[in-house]
């Protein structure tokens, strides 16, 4: 490599890994860590995922590591453009910096109501900022209203729920989590949210939200009104592509990468919320995820790949969500499958395998307190990543290792 | 003054796999390795307050049920990110077909 050094867009999950992981694999030259927050590098969303009262932000690496692992990070930095014919980056504040391989980790923003922005009133959850905006109005005696059964919206409504404050969450869908979690399991979740004073109202259509100095109005779709306090916009996120389109990279549903992590420039690779790949376990078919351990992991391929690896992202789909005491964890993509085994480990922890129509393993879902259900999760991942087509009266009986079908 | 404390019988735990254990406000992973080796290591992963007796034992590596970080869980060594601090072990011996660990 020559010494215009590597160069990494976005100091979220991905990028820290990817900066990190080039130095782990022993890369000599300039490594650029470029975030656009003032704040050392966090976990995100805060608040939603963590969940201890007094903790609502997390770092991802403490500052001095970046020293030790000669790793410049430039906060409070934004790219402005991408030059990929003479491999150079412009950043806000007017500097240009040279790149031999470019990584673009950019993420993901919350998706807007349409027409509606944020206020003191009504905010969407990404950054530290809007974390802390959000905790105040839990800290108050109003009604907070959240828009969206996703698990941003229900993390959120848990943690209202712990702090004590009255919750209102809509959900547009017949169900909360139709994206990827059976029914079976999400209304287990939705049972419970409601036993701990959530008011959670699905297929309502809103019209209109109308935000004023007392409070926020929903307008519903039969012409019914509510005012609450505070209002969360948890309606999905959509990836930052902006950079990469404007350097002409090729977008599909967010920066479309090959299984190597590149971009369709092959100086620039992309990793995280940011990028659609495809996916090998499953037939190659393109998807995007928003998950930490994705992130992760795409960090260390990219920069592997980087590096001149030729290294595969192949890793199963597989991702988290904290509710209360319970986890629910899912592994794998079930669209395509035609059956559904259920495996009961305890009268509140269950997991479901989706199979398809050859009974080869798609992908498996838990719900149960703590880490109950995570064991025979990250088993049936390592079954789907086999191809394996499991026994089904094995897959049903809780006594039956899921080490043995390996 | 270290003591030798009873966990379980050695049946207790299956081979390549993990159980917990608390003692004195503390808990414990207790392991059972492939070749029937039993060590023992904190309970909690280095890098969140996670539980490793929900995690998966794979050969000599124990990893942690929500972030995959990796542990060897008879040195206690990390192996990589997210984890880079190492777990603390303890000495254990089976005696009489129950295991004992030493702790303090």
């Amino acid at each position: 490599m020559g010494d215009k050094g590597m160069v990494i867009v976005g100091a979220g999950e991905a990028g820290v890994r990817a900066a990190f992981a080039l130095r782990e694999r022993g890369y000599q030259g300039t490594v650029t860590l470029i975030g656009d927050e003032p704040h050392l590098p966090y976990e995100r969303p805060p608040l939603s995922k963590g969940g201890e009262e007094a903790e609502t932000v997390r770092a991802i690496v403490a500052n001095e590591r970046f020293a030790e692992a000669g790793i410049t990070f430039l906060r409070g930095h934004r790219a402005i453009s991408v030059d990929p014919a003479r491999h150079a980056l412009l950043l806000e504040a007017g500097e240009t910096l040279s790149y031999e391989r470019l990584l673009l980790a950019t993420g993901a923003a919350p998706r807007p109501f349409p027409g509606i922005g944020t206020s003191d009133r009504i905010h969407v959850l990404r950054t530290v900022e809007d974390a802390s905006a959000i905790r105040r109005h839990m800290r108050g005696d109003g009604r907070l209203a959240i828009l969206g059964g996703g698990f941003i919206g229900l993390e959120l409504a848990a943690m209202g729920r712990k702090l004590g404050t009255a919750v209102t969450l809509f959900e547009a869908q017949p169900r909360v989590l139709m994206r990827g979690v059976p029914e079976k399991l999400a209304l287990a979740l939705q049972a419970r949210h409601a036993a701990e004073g959530v008011e959670l109202l699905c297929g309502v259509g809103i019209e209109t939200i109308a935000d004023g100095e007392s409070g926020v109005t929903i307008g519903f779709a039969d012409g019914r009104q509510i005012k609450v306090d505070a209002l969360v916009v948890g309606i999905g996120a959509q990836p930052n592509t902006r950079l990469a389109a404007e350097a002409g990279l090729a977008i599909d549903n967010g920066i479309a990468v090959d299984r190597h992590l590149a971009t369709s420039d092959r100086h620039i690779f992309a990793a995280g919320d940011c990028c659609s790949f495809p996916v090998t376990a499953y037939g190659g078919r393109r998807v995007r995820l928003e998950s930490w351990r994705n992130a992760q992991e795409q960090g260390s391929v990219a920069a592997a790949n980087m590096l001149g690896e030729a290294a595969s992202f192949d890793a199963v789909p597989w991702f988290w969500s904290d509710q209360y005491d319970l986890t629910l964890q899912v592994a794998g993509l079930s669209d395509g499958a035609t059956s559904t085994i259920g495996r009961t480990l305890s009268p509140e922890a269950e997991i479901l395998f989706h199979l398809d129509a050859d009974g080869r393993l798609l992908a498996a879902s838990g719900l149960g307190p703590g880490g109950a259900v995570a064991r025979d999760i990250r088993l049936a991942e390592m079954l789907i990543a086999r191809g394996t087509r499991p026994d089904r009266a094995a897959l049903a009986d809780p006594s039956v290792k899921l080490k043995s079908l390996l | 003054m270290s003591t030798w404390i009873d966990v379980c019988d050695k049946d207790e735990i299956d081979e390549e796999d993990v159980i917990r254990f608390d003692h004195d406000g503390k808990s414990y992973a207790i392991y059972r390795s492939p070749e029937d080796s039993f060590h023992a290591t904190d309970g909690h992963c280095t890098h969140e307050n996670v539980h490793l007796a929900d995690g998966l034992v794979m050969d000599d590596i124990i990893e942690c049920p929500k972030h995959n970080g990796r542990f060897n869980y008879k040195t206690g060594q990390a192996k990589g990110a997210p984890v880079c601090v190492n777990l603390k072990t303890y000495a254990v011996k089976v005696d009489g077909g129950r295991v004992f660990i030493q702790v303090g």
